[in-house]
């Protein structure tokens, strides 16, 4: 039902509408200014969209992106699917240590996450190399760091998903005379899979989002496109940046409104 | 009963993937920050407590007391709460109009929210220079605040709007038949309800503006570092890792000490809300 909402009220929400979109409009305005120090508008053009498709280093940044996010993703579901299950399922000592170490990651600041695992890192190259090995590759140490936050929120994800739901389910299966892993399957987990999706998509997004902690752990030769987008913002901005930017937001838009149309009619609660 | 073989087959590999990329990680950090540095950000023996005594203002090498880390200290806080503030100003009277949105219209208000909060980082602080380099804004405090309540504000909206939608308005209506006037009846009847979804919301935003270095790295200049960007140079052109690592925990300590003082009051199911 709607409900009176005060005028003041409704101008409010609006202009707090538009300050959320201005930057964004104003990105992709500018990928197709032709011009090429930004600030004032001298004409049409895509030319920025060709520049940027010609860039190795963008190329290499997008598989980069996309293999840390699909493999990131895919670690950490099954991970943290089989922790957020156990948390469900079982009572134990040190119950409330785990879920502290799954809140770590969410509260605490992504730069102190980063300078920690760089530090990691460095200390076990250093064992590695007295040991006669040789370990620099920027690939790996951003894929341990990003299932590392993932794991929380897909644990997390999947243990507010199942939290409504007691034991009786698998239980009442038990005793119809199903096996451990058939009551697993057709009774747990389809209960947990849309908490398993939600998860899952949720660390996809925050693999590919973030910056702090790429940045910190990925030494000097691996790039993300936020790493990216980040060392050229240093150097001044450039057009080809705002229609990378705009081709992001794109993307973000077609994600979100697909996910929102996925998700819909399977949701039984908000 | 959580046997070993469940315990292996269910919480332990997760378990031990978080004890080897974030226990270990940060006691590697915890002993790095009683080290000395030595030459091309490298750390060595002696053990030494210099890290920790420079965090609280004292600087080993001129055997005296220097604020400038404090001041860095002080300005990091009050900018994340002036921000969170701003948030608090934009986003609480935003979260009632979404909820008193017909169900179509609220969906559709809470994608228009979410597509910002999903939109890259960088992107979204990127953007402002766009905006603001016209007027000579860039680098500036100005285009710090203004930085940091764009990239915020939706964490703040949501759990508040979450908070909103639950509120028992009948509350407002007896309050108002009792000869409240608005205001007062506001107030007593539906302020207290939304009152932990407020919490749940200044805590998401004032973390992660307390905590950000790239806000004010791209937006501030030097005049408006944070102790993100303290931190950062540490690892960066200073190559001073235990002061950086003694920084990173002082960062972290703050943190779990205001979610602790927020459990205390909201209860462990308040915690768990707000994750």
């Amino acid at each position: 039902m709607t409900r009176r909402t005060h005028p003041a009220l409704s101008v409010w929400a609006w202009l707090v509408y538009a300050f959320l979109y201005l930057p964004i409009l104003v990105v992709i305005v500018f990928s197709f200014n032709d011009s090429r120090f930004g600030a004032t508008w001298a004409g049409f053009t895509t030319k920025w969209y060709g520049v940027l498709f010609a860039r190795a280093d963008v190329r290499e940044a997008v598989v980069n992106t996309l293999s840390i996010a699909v493999l990131s993703t895919l670690v950490s579901t099954v991970l943290g699917t089989l922790v957020g299950l156990g948390l469900w399922r079982y009572s134990f000592k040190f119950r409330t240590g785990l879920s502290f170490l799954l809140v770590l990651p969410i509260v605490v600041p992504d730069v102190v996450m980063g300078v920690s695992l760089l530090m990691f890192y460095s200390f076990v190259r250093l064992g590695l190399e007295r040991a006669g090995w040789t370990f620099d590759n920027g690939f790996w140490t951003v894929l341990l760091a990003h299932i590392t936050f993932q794991i929380s929120y897909v644990a997390l994800t999947v243990r507010s998903r199942l939290a409504g739901y007691g034991r009786e389910l698998e239980e009442a299966a038990r005793d119809l005379g199903a096996s451990s892993l058939k009551s697993f399957l057709y009774v747990v987990l389809p209960l947990a899979t849309p908490g398993v999706l939600a998860g899952a998509l949720l660390a996809f997004t925050l693999s590919l989002d973030d910056f702090v902690v790429t940045y910190f752990t990925s030494g000097s030769g691996f790039r993300t496109l936020p790493v990216l987008i980040y060392t050229n913002v240093k150097r001044g901005v450039t057009p080809d940046i705002n229609a990378l930017s705009a081709l992001l937001v794109l993307v973000t838009v077609v994600a979100i409104i697909a996910a929102n149309a996925l998700l819909r009619p399977r949701r039984s609660r908000a | 009963m959580l046997t070993l073989r469940r315990f292996l087959g269910t919480l332990g590999p997760g378990t031990l993937w978080l004890v080897a990329f974030l226990v270990l990680p940060t006691l590697v950090m915890l002993g790095y920050s009683f080290l000395t540095r030595t030459d091309l950000a490298q750390v060595g023996r002696p053990w030494t407590l210099e890290g920790w005594q420079r965090v609280f203002g004292y600087d080993a090498l001129f055997q005296e007391w220097v604020g400038d880390n404090l001041r860095v200290l002080w300005r990091s806080l009050w900018v994340a709460g002036l921000s969170t503030l701003l948030c608090v100003l934009m986003g609480y009277p935003l979260a009632f109009y979404i909820a008193r949105q017909d169900a179509r219209r609220k969906n559709l208000l809470l994608l228009l929210l979410i597509i910002p909060f999903w939109t890259n980082f960088l992107i979204r602080v990127y953007a402002w220079i766009l905006i603001l380099r016209p007027f000579d804004l860039v680098p500036s405090l100005s285009a710090t605040f203004l930085g940091m309540v764009y990239a915020f504000l939706p964490f703040f909206v949501l759990p508040v709007y979450s908070s909103v939608e639950k509120v028992d308005w009948r509350l407002l209506e007896a309050a108002q038949d009792l000869g409240a006037s608005p205001v007062r009846a506001f107030l007593a009847g539906v302020f207290p309800q939304t009152l932990p979804g407020l919490v749940a919301g200044i805590i998401l935003t004032f973390i992660p503006a307390l905590g950000t270095f790239v806000v004010s790295d791209i937006l501030g200049g030097a005049k408006t570092a944070l102790v993100g960007n303290l931190i950062q140079n540490q690892f960066g052109q200073a190559g001073d890792w235990p002061y950086g690592s003694a920084l990173s925990f002082l960062l972290m300590g703050a943190v779990l000490i205001g979610l602790w003082l927020y459990a205390r009051t909201a209860g462990q199911k308040g915690l768990e809300e707000l994750v």
